[in-house]
């Protein structure tokens, strides 16, 4: 990164039309392992009380750029604002709450003395019984005296996110923090996440897993590559519809029509059209209309809505152009 | 209070791994081995006869010295070898981490691990010396002249090695950083016996290799302060001229210059250290 005075300078300025206290704020991350670019150019924020959504394929970044706003990996270009202070002053992560991806805590510690270390180290007064309704919260509460080190990869992931919310923290960052959970306990993590929410913490969530991301997040942010490929809220990431059709009689006055109307993918009788997510209501009748102007021989129009695991794929695929909502 | 935090972390880790438990065995071992020794000692019967009080003296002197080498030894690598998995280690296995995330200084860190392995090397040095000063006095009735002093010295010899070691782990791997610092400790050790003869045989080239070595890694520098100051005054007269080069005395105590250099030594790796620590990428 470069030197505190010379990021303050541009900061400053572009600071005072941002919320406050924005939970998370960064500009312009860049990051180079040797020759290989992880990350190129990503920005995004995560408000107060906001669950945000990192998606993106392995490699694509998501934990380089985690690294980066928690100050434990070094931007070459970039900036990083933590509950209002910059990432370079270690009581910006005063109220955070890490899991990382590589979750690993002293083996030889009981889980309740992990839980004191960080408590200690967080250097907030968090009682006893606090600390074990932490425990009990991820369903280690009967497992508090044993050692870490007899724990199997679920147990321990478990106990990370008991750490990650120990220290009363208003921002909570989670890298793939159901990898070696079994389903009850991704449900746990679910119903964890809308608790923070609906408490005004901040959530920011990596996940492979798309549905647990749909399910959860407020907006979502997909990295392909090191950049933004999309970002935006469910509804404007998701808005945008199909239409499918069953179609007799077409010439090439029809497909154009239908290509006119949005992205269209073929597959024997059925036609699928894009919808643009501007469209007010009348695109699909028009066609309709037209298609049947046209001689056309209309035998079935659908409705299609698009989930979050195909907008994905679309959008990792570059079948679909760049969206930016936020 | 980071820093006190990570340090207790650090000797906890000492304890619950059971390092502290096999040096205990070991040197407990070491001491009733030497304490036996050391009671033959008397009365003694060579091809001359009866061996005289200062003959004893002398082999006492050059006994201990040679226990406590064994001791600085198992010291040097206990805590390399604890030193490399200290930052290297954790780094590796992801445990840095959730602990780096929290709102603490990496130097703060750095600096807890530090003086938690301070704590411990130089505390096993100091406590497992003087229970060996002891043996030997309840064997022999010697009693070293600067017991106090050369305890110091064998501290800070251990507290070189294992900040060199510090060093190594923030840039190689852990293994890695244990092997070099426990074979730069015995490299300028025989490097500083090389020089002793060199000096015996009035080769100044091959003396300034000790000298050299004594500057660039204090640990020999510490170590031969120390002999001097467990060594009986007048062992090295009776060792005669020929002997000067022998490695297990000392010629002389070490200077108040040789003794800054050592703290300054101590302070720039550590400073490195942290500068390295804290521009890695975890």
């Amino acid at each position: 990164m470069t030197s505190d005075t010379a990021a303050a300078r541009p900061a400053a300025g572009e600071l005072t039309g941002l919320p406050p206290s924005a939970a998370v704020w960064c500009s312009g991350l860049h990051k180079r392992y040797g020759r290989r670019t992880a990350v190129d150019d990503v920005s995004f924020s995560v408000a107060r009380g906001e669950v945000l959504g990192l998606l993106g394929p392995n490699g694509a970044g998501k934990t380089s750029v985690i690294k980066m706003l928690l100050g434990l990996v070094r931007p070459d270009a970039g900036e990083v604002l933590l509950l209002g202070r910059r990432v370079t002053d270690p009581r910006s992560r005063s109220a955070v709450g890490y899991l990382p991806e590589l979750f690993r805590y002293q083996p030889w510690l009981t889980a309740a003395e992990v839980l004191d270390l960080h408590v200690r180290l967080a250097r907030v007064p968090v009682g006893a019984s606090e600390r074990r309704e932490c425990l009990a919260l991820v369903g280690l509460g009967d497992r508090a005296g044993d050692r870490v080190g007899g724990f199997s990869k679920g147990m321990q992931q478990r106990l990370g996110l008991a750490v990650a919310l120990v220290a009363r923290p208003e921002l909570v960052v989670l890298d793939e923090p159901t990898s070696a959970l079994d389903p009850l306990g991704r449900v746990d993590v679910r119903d964890i996440v809308l608790s923070l929410r609906s408490r005004g913490v901040a959530v920011l969530l990596n996940s492979h897993l798309i549905g647990e991301v749909e399910r959860v997040c407020d907006r979502v942010v997909i990295l392909d590559r090191g950049r933004v490929a999309a970002s935006g809220t469910l509804a404007e990431l998701l808005g945008q519809r199909e239409v499918r059709l069953r179609l007799g009689g077409l010439d090439g006055r029809a497909e154009d029509r239908l290509r006119a109307a949005g992205s269209l993918t073929r597959t024997g009788d059925w036609f699928t059209v894009a919808l643009p997510a501007e469209d007010d209501g009348v695109t699909v009748p028009d066609l309709v209309r037209d298609l049947v102007g046209l001689g056309v021989r209309v035998h079935a129009v659908e409705p299609v809505r698009i989930s979050l695991e195909e907008r994905l794929l679309g959008i990792l695929r570059h079948d679909e152009p760049e969206v930016s909502a936020r | 209070m980071t820093a006190l935090t990570v340090a207790g972390l650090t000797l906890r880790e000492a304890f619950r791994r059971r390092v502290v438990w096999a040096l205990l065995v070991l040197t407990v071992a070491l001491l009733a081995l030497s304490g036996w020794g050391f009671s033959k000692l008397i009365g003694l019967d060579t091809e001359l006869g009866t061996m005289t009080s200062g003959e004893a003296r002398l082999v006492a002197s050059v006994l201990l010295n040679l226990i406590m080498f064994g001791f600085s030894l198992i010291a040097a690598i206990g805590t390399a070898f604890l030193a490399g998995p200290t930052l290297a280690g954790e780094v590796e296995s992801g445990q840095a981490l959730a602990v780096l995330a929290r709102p603490v200084r990496r130097s703060a860190v750095l600096l807890g691990k530090w003086l938690g392995l301070v704590a411990f090397g130089s505390g096993y040095v100091v406590l497992a010396g003087l229970a060996q000063i002891l043996v030997v006095r309840a064997a022999v009735g010697y009693w070293p002249p600067a017991p106090a002093g050369g305890l110091a010295l064998l501290a800070a010899q251990t507290v070189v090695l294992l900040t060199l070691a510090l060093l190594l782990s923030s840039v190689v791997s852990p293994m890695a950083s244990g092997i070099i610092a426990v074979g730069l400790f015995g490299a300028t050790w025989v490097a500083g016996v090389v020089g002793g003869i060199g000096g015996a045989l009035g080769n100044e080239g091959v003396e300034r290799v000790g000298t050299v070595s004594r500057v660039v890694l204090p640990t020999d520098g510490l170590w031969r302060g120390a002999m001097n100051a467990f060594q009986d005054p007048i062992a090295l007269v009776q060792m005669g001229p020929g002997e000067a080069g022998f490695p297990f005395l000392s010629d002389g105590p070490l200077t108040v210059a040789y003794l800054a250099w050592a703290a300054v030594w101590i302070a720039v790796v550590w400073g490195l250290t942290a500068m390295s620590f804290s521009r890695r990428d975890i």
